[in-house]
């Protein structure tokens, strides 16, 4: 008699999986954990906040004693296809890191095998300009948004690091990047999307019971050397200023998808 | 309720002034409980910009922003609140002070602006660098020549004295006190300041006032010469223009700050001109302390500096054609602004 029950439980089982879903063995209409791991590193070598030196494209030594983004807007492209936003409430992390549980954001996305993944780096022009009381988690400017907030020129600032380096003047650099393109006069926007292929990699295959993992890496070098190398001597001070825009476009760059857990 | 048995003894008057006193403080403390309509949008005034949809105005949410604008809590040492660089008697603005002075005795680069019918403000700042009034506050408490302290730290002061969380449940229905609560409180408090009782407005309105034959001829060389930039009846465009002042060591570029755009570089908000009788001194420095000399820089000093305001040069000629004469009469009208009652209105005052 048990032994029916378990067969006819598993052929049930069975049934309904295949019922459900287009693809063999996921169940489109339930989510699942996804998490997406923003592994730091500086060129060839882990990312080692105040101990590291590192050497950039100019040929400066420097050190990093602070760095946090935001990331935010999730959107995931299934290899059939199928796009998934993820809700934007619930879709804006900032990356510290001197704190390691903000280095794995965990997404809850439909079961599924996904091609690409793509986010964006800062946050998005409608959230800088959202009512006070949509500015919870990390966009509350009282909490771990206060950092990576400009009162005096209302939003966000999306990427900030700052560090020891004997090519300034001063011995240290600040690069606090931000800009959403403006309220109602039109500045700077820095706003960058990232669109990453997961296919040569290693395609996550979402489903429940288990969290599958994209591993990211994030070259802070970058930052540094793109198309036009950034120089700690000529700037080691960037904040609200057009030259961002230069850091901005080399920092777009920073981020590769370098394996996944499934 | 126990009834004290009064001392025959006492002298009858005692008693009579006694009566009467408690009846002006119950009147003055009733005052708001009363006539409490939260915001009402002047007849003559445009319809306001702020979005009440979002914070709608109560009696406990004006109290608490009230309360909360007063309060020294808001500084890194407990020394400064809103109201030491923006008091009541200046129009809320810090009369006096070029620059505003701040924690430590610090001293910003620009004069500390009114706060006055910020419902009809779509920036706010000289430069216009914050677009929501309920953002506005973080400015002054985070910036270091100012309150020098951190959001998170005046939540946790709030929170641990005995006052503020029954406030804030009044105020929004539970005792948590958040960054969006203390910003909204905040803003209602703030919204509440509306200035439209000058002699002016009663002319406007046609409630009783008249204009003296100096403050008519004004009118008409003011609607003539300056209503371009500071229109009525809220006494500003809103804009951002260079008055053609001569630029100093600091060499502040005003809005250019903001936007990163040349053609900003050097322009400032054009402030309200209600209650300049109050606000001295004059411009986003403070370098002018008379209206005196504030017209003769138009009349003689503008300077051709980048992005000057159009309106401030005709041809050759720069900055705005003005006899001594119509000085006098201009003052005598920009005097008509001044609003009494808003200066001195109980409800706006610390309790």
């Amino acid at each position: 008699m048990k032994k029916i029950c378990l067969l006819a439980g598993a052929a049930v089982v069975m049934m309904t999986s295949c019922k459900k879903d287009d693809t063999p063995g996921y169940n489109t209409t339930i989510n699942a954990p996804l998490s997406v791991e923003f592994d730091n590193i500086a060129g060839a070598a882990d990312l080692e906040l105040n101990t590291g030196t590192y050497t950039n494209a100019a040929g400066e030594d420097f050190t990093v004693t602070k760095l946090k983004y935001y990331v935010s807007n999730f959107v995931l492209t299934k290899t059939d296809g199928t796009v998934y936003t993820v809700p934007q409430d619930s879709c804006y992390f900032l990356i510290d890191e001197s704190d390691e549980d903000t280095h794995e954001p965990v997404l809850s996305v439909p079961e599924g095998e996904y091609k690409t993944i793509s986010f964006v780096l800062g946050v998005d022009s409608l959230r800088n300009t959202m009512d006070v009381s949509h500015r919870t988690g990390v966009l509350d400017p009282s909490g771990a948004g206060a950092d990576m907030y400009w009162g005096w020129n209302s939003g966000y600032i999306f990427f900030k690091m700052e560090g020891l380096s004997a090519a300034s003047s001063m011995g240290d650099y600040m690069y606090h990047i931000g800009g959403f393109g403006g309220y109602s006069s039109a500045t700077i926007n820095n706003i960058k999307k990232i669109t990453l292929d997961l296919t040569t990699r290693g395609v996550p295959q979402v489903k429940s019971g288990k969290e599958t993992n994209i591993h990211l890496m994030v070259d802070v070098l970058k930052m540094f050397n793109g198309s036009s190398n950034v120089s700690i001597a000529a700037n080691s001070m960037v904040m609200f200023d057009p030259y961002s825009t230069t850091i901005a476009d080399n920092y777009a760059n920073m981020i590769r998808h370098d394996h996944t857990e499934n | 309720m126990i009834i004290p048995k009064i001392n025959l003894r006492v002298p009858r008057y005692v008693i009579v002034i006694f009566i009467f006193l408690t009846g002006i403080i119950a009147c003055k403390k009733a005052l708001l409980d009363a006539d409490f309509a939260g915001f009402s949008n002047p007849k003559h005034f445009p319809s306001p910009t702020y979005h009440f949809e979002t914070n709608n105005i109560t009696k406990e949410g004006f109290v608490l922003g009230r309360k909360l604008f007063y309060e020294k809590m808001l500084s890194a040492n407990n020394t400064i609140s809103c109201a030491n660089c923006h008091i009541q008697s200046a129009a809320f603005s810090h009369n006096g002070h070029s620059v505003s002075h701040g924690i430590h005795d610090l001293l910003g680069t620009r004069n500390s602006p009114a706060i006055m019918n910020l419902a009809w403000s779509k920036t706010f700042m000289w430069d216009g660098g914050i677009f929501d009034l309920d953002l506005q506050p973080v400015a002054p408490i985070t910036n270091r020549v100012e309150m020098d302290e951190h959001l998170e730290n005046v939540l946790n002061k709030l929170s641990a004295s005995p006052v503020y969380p029954v406030m804030f449940e009044k105020a929004f229905g539970s005792t948590e006190i958040t960054s969006a609560r203390l910003l909204k409180a905040l803003s209602q408090f703030m919204l509440m300041c509306v200035s439209d009782k000058s002699k002016y407005d009663s002319v406007q309105l046609g409630t009783g006032a008249v204009f003296t034959m100096e403050e008519n001829e004004g009118y008409l060389l003011f609607k003539q010469k300056c209503n371009s930039c500071h229109t009525e009846p809220l006494f500003t465009d809103n804009s951002f223009r260079n008055n053609g002042i001569p630029q100093t060591n600091i060499n502040d570029s005003g809005r250019g700050k903001v936007t990163l755009q040349a053609s900003d570089v050097y322009t400032f908000k054009v402030p309200s001109l209600r209650n300049l009788s109050f606000t001295v001194p004059y411009m986003h420095d403070g370098r002018f302390f008379t209206l005196e000399e504030v017209l003769d820089h138009y009349a003689n000093h503008v300077q051709p500096t980048p992005n000057l305001d159009p309106l401030l040069q005709q041809g050759t000629n720069l900055g705005i054609s003005l006899t001594t004469v119509q000085r006098q009469q201009i003052i005598a009208f920009l005097k008509t602004l001044d609003d009494h009652a808003f200066v001195r209105n109980p409800d706006l005052s610390e309790q």
